[in-house]
């Protein structure tokens, strides 16, 4: 399958909070970032503490956050390794 | 079970115990204990890699270009643990500042510094350094004009992060044995300037 992101779109953070475990942080849930890098496939950790048989293998992406946008201030990005299943394309104006 | 086991011990004595009673039971010997502790890199493994990125430039395209293959170069390998890794260096320049951090837990580029230091893995390191870390790199002596942008990078899956510090002046005539002298763990860390 396709990676469905590109260096440079606008993704946003599934706020979807399932039952076990969720490699995403919880202070970029809900948050739009920009994607600056694609790091490989890699398997998802959540399916593996599931003990899924075959776990998904999912592009990771480098997603840059500014600072002010997390926390209503500061002039630094922070930058979070996210799997694919975590994001969705972020809507104009969002 | 031994009328010696018992929880009340320090964490190194509860080791050492544990450790006893798994070579009585023949599970592990102390020789492949000693083997695995000797391979343990340390931050000279990455100071070799910070000096050689300053004294060939080439290899420092290369390593920031692709970080995981470059460090082949040298030796070292981001596939030793239990899944493949990704290396990825970021360079401080006069107005970048990188700064690297877990937050879920204490992921650390283990194959090029060796085991992380206990502040790292600390909640309060963790949980500020990505709100406002100029403010965290001040406390550990490093104050940043306000020019310089700071860049955090939150190492939540496969990825290994680590900074290549800027070359201090006056260094033109080192050799890269005397140049990773200079390079410390917290500089490739980038909570110290090097």
């Amino acid at each position: 399958m396709p990676d469905r992101f590109a260096t440079g779109d606008r993704v946003i953070v599934s706020q979807a909070d399932p039952p076990g475990h969720r490699r995403a942080p919880r202070y970029v849930r809900g948050q739009v970032g920009t994607i600056t890098a694609m790091h490989g496939r890699h398997t998802l950790p959540d399916d593996v503490v599931a003990r899924v048989a075959v776990p998904r293998v999912e592009p990771v992406y480098a997603v840059a956050f500014p600072a002010h946008t997390l926390w209503g201030s500061g002039d630094h990005t922070v930058t979070v390794n996210l799997w694919e299943t975590y994001l969705d394309r972020a809507v104009d104006g969002v | 079970m031994s009328g010696t086991h018992h929880h009340d011990g320090s964490i190194a004595q509860q080791v050492r115990e544990l450790e006893a009673a798994l070579e009585e039971r023949g599970v592990v010997s102390s020789s492949a204990i000693e083997a695995i502790l000797d391979a343990l890199r340390t931050p000279a493994d990455g100071a070799r890699v910070v000096a050689h990125a300053w004294a060939a430039p080439g290899f420092r395209e290369r390593l920031l270009a692709d970080g995981t293959t470059a460090v082949e170069e040298l030796g070292y390998t981001m596939t030793g643990g239990v899944r493949p890794q990704v290396l990825v260096v970021v360079e401080n320049t006069e107005a970048v500042h990188n700064v690297i951090v877990c937050t879920l837990c204490s992921c650390y580029p283990i194959a090029l510094l060796g085991p992380s230091p206990p502040w790292y893995k600390s909640e309060a390191y963790r949980s500020r350094v990505v709100r406002d870390p100029r403010s965290v790199l001040r406390e550990f002596g490093l104050v940043l004009a306000p020019t310089v942008q700071v860049r955090v990078w939150d190492a939540s899956a496969e990825t290994r992060y680590l900074v290549l510090p800027r070359r201090p002046h006056g260094t033109d005539g080192m050799s890269e044995a005397e140049l990773a002298a200079l390079v410390t763990r917290n500089g490739m860390i980038g909570t110290a300037a090097v």
